[in-house]
């Protein structure tokens, strides 16, 4: 908990630092927000032509967009510098966060922090909000929504940073560690059913993303999965998310470890 | 916060510290795997208090050591204590009670203004706020750098950053405090200053410091005592003024004659280099110049004679030779 508020200190240094120069951190959040907002734009033109996507209508598309879109600017807001690290390797600032007494995570995490997602946050806010008119509220249904966000900003979380640590190990290796991490954050944006069963299989088992939205979102709107899963993942997320963080943590634990062994 | 009490503060025994390399071999298409052993055997200990220069060539073994001293490197066999703790395994512990400063890597942040950099450590090191501020006044005052606190770190001269560095790595009240090259770049002046806040620093809060630097006049300001390390282990471990016996360092008498002349012959000195009318002799550091001076001056026609005191790094320049 101790390790919390600091970072919450910390972060909150950062932004106020931000602060001092006000319009290039307006310029920055609205630039954010202005090109991510494109990609709803990219849908809703498409949606102009198209009746439906595989099935799905253009608010259950936006639900899916929105509460996947939130999730990862969530989650890219808290991780900060996580995918820096192979550069903090390379300058030593790696080794000066480990003479400092907080963990080496949490350090990393809020280097740098910065609300440049904000942007994002507000944008998939906005959309999320949007479709969520269209849902037909149950208090399971509400239950199910917030531990869909809580969980989906986990998962990212910990994809991000499980991702990052390989560099740990070869310090050039963001590209490939972006193609599962932003690669698996635009996927979710669509119906899943657009892809093969076995893309499908690789999204559940792998790298967990469709628990991100697609389950959850097919309970808010009362679906039943056109692959046929069983209906127990639609409660899963959470599950999801914790086992994914726990993942995570281990792979630090190791690329840490790795590093105190190697010092390379 | 508990400090034992007794034994050193510093305890390090038969350190070893081996690295993998892999290496490109002509003739083979894998690279082959390498052990290069940049920590062989090394055993010191510092009390609380001393101040230690910690000085060898580079590769030495020097930063390895720094590293596993405050646990950035586990070490491949032996032992290193810091204060009672395992510092690889209790880092995060240890690190409230160390400073560290790299010479040629800034702790602190770059777009940040110094006055927010410091505000980050007290955060990070919990300092209760009445403490951070005294600590912060001081350091401040001493090391003159009032007018740079609300000045991006990016814009600070290398003096001030550094500076700015040491103010950071003792805001939290340090128990020792590891120096690497922390006078590199900077100019006379502010090596002297830096040189006497540190000797300030030791005399009133009793800091142990360990110093790593190229630069022997660091040394010679502040170090009672000396390590140097060359391949990994240590190859003298004592006093300054040891060093200079240890290392059979000579004298050396410059004679000016009047005329030229060919080489001085005098006994117990050898003439190293003439120039013209201007002569130098060496002879031992621990033998009397004055029977060497009366011999001279009895010989020849002498206009001017001075001694110099030997060179420390020749001293150490000869240690490195005969260890290698």
């Amino acid at each position: 908990m101790g390790d919390l508020r600091t970072y919450g200190q910390i972060a909150w240094l950062w932004i106020r630092a931000a602060w001092q120069y006000p319009t290039s951190f307006v310029l920055l959040a609205v630039g954010n927000g202005l090109i991510t907002g494109l990609d709803f734009v990219g849908l809703w033109i498409m949606f102009s032509h198209l009746r439906d996507l595989a099935g799905f209508t253009l608010h259950e598309v936006a639900l899916l967009y929105g509460s996947a879109s939130l999730a990862l600017a969530v989650a890219d807001t808290a991780i900060g510098s996580v995918e820096r690290i192979g550069t903090y390797i390379r300058t030593g600032r790696l080794d000066q966060m480990m003479t400092k007494p907080v963990p080496l995570l949490v350090q990393v995490c809020a280097d740098q922090f910065t609300l440049r997602r904000l942007g994002r946050l507000t944008q998939a806010a906005v959309v999320f909000g949007w479709a969520c008119t269209y849902v037909d509220w149950t208090p399971l249904r509400v239950l199910v929504a917030v531990s869909m966000l809580v969980s989906g900003a986990l998962l990212f979380f910990g994809l991000f940073v499980g991702f990052s640590c390989i560099q740990f190990w070869t310090t050039d290796a963001t590209e490939f560690a972006n193609a599962f991490t932003y690669g698996g954050a635009t996927v979710t944006q669509y119906p899943l059913s657009i892809f093969p069963r076995e893309v499908m299989v690789g999204l559940t088992f792998v790298i967990p993303v469709a628990f991100v939205n697609w389950y959850p979102c097919l309970y808010l709107l009362g679906r039943s999965d056109p692959f046929g899963s069983p209906d127990a993942l639609q409660f899963a997320s959470p599950v999801a998310g914790i086992l994914t963080m726990v993942a995570a943590l281990l792979v630090w634990r190791t690329g840490v470890r790795h590093y105190t062994s190697t010092g390379s | 916060m508990s400090r034992p009490t007794d034994g050193p503060l510093i305890d390090v025994r038969d350190l070893e510290r081996t690295f993998d390399v892999r290496r490109r071999v002509e003739g083979r298409r894998r690279r082959v795997r390498e052990q290069v052993v940049a920590v062989h055997d090394l055993t010191f200990s510092v009390d609380a208090g001393e101040m230690v220069g910690y000085i060898g060539p580079n590769g030495a073994g020097k930063s390895t050591t720094i590293k596993m001293l405050t646990g950035i490197l586990v070490p491949s066999g032996g032992e290193v204590r810091v204060g009672g703790l395992d510092p690889s395994r209790q880092r995060v512990d240890l690190a409230r009670r160390i400073g560290v400063v790299f010479g040629q890597r800034s702790t602190l942040w770059w777009d940040l203004p110094l006055r927010d950099s410091f505000e980050l450590l007290q955060k990070m090191y919990r300092i209760p706020p009445a403490r951070y501020r005294e600590n912060l006044d001081r350091f401040v005052d001493l090391l003159d750098l009032g007018a740079q606190l609300d000045t991006p770190v990016r814009q600070l001269s290398l003096g001030q950053r550094m500076r700015g560095d040491i103010t950071a790595a003792l805001l939290h009240d340090p128990e020792v405090i590891y120096l690497d090259e922390p006078t590199i770049g900077l100019d006379v002046v502010s090596k002297g200053r830096l040189r006497e806040f540190l000797r300030a620093l030791n005399a009133e809060r009793g800091t142990t410091l360990l110093l790593t630097t190229h630069d022997l006049q660091d040394i010679e300001a502040l170090c009672d005592r000396v390590i140097v390390i060359d391949h990994g282990t240590s190859v003298y471990d004592g006093s300054l003024a040891g060093l200079h016996a240890q290392g059979g360092s000579r004298r050396t008498l410059v004679v000016d004659l009047v005329d030229e002349a060919p080489p001085i012959d005098v006994p117990g000195a050898e003439v190293r280099t003439v120039e013209g009318p201007r002569q130098w002799l060496s002879f031992p550091s621990d033998a009397s110049a004055a029977p060497i001076v009366a011999a001279v001056a009895a010989a020849y026609d002498v206009a001017d004679l001075s001694i110099q005191e030997p060179d420390i790094e020749d001293v150490i320049r000869d240690l490195y030779s005969r260890g290698a």
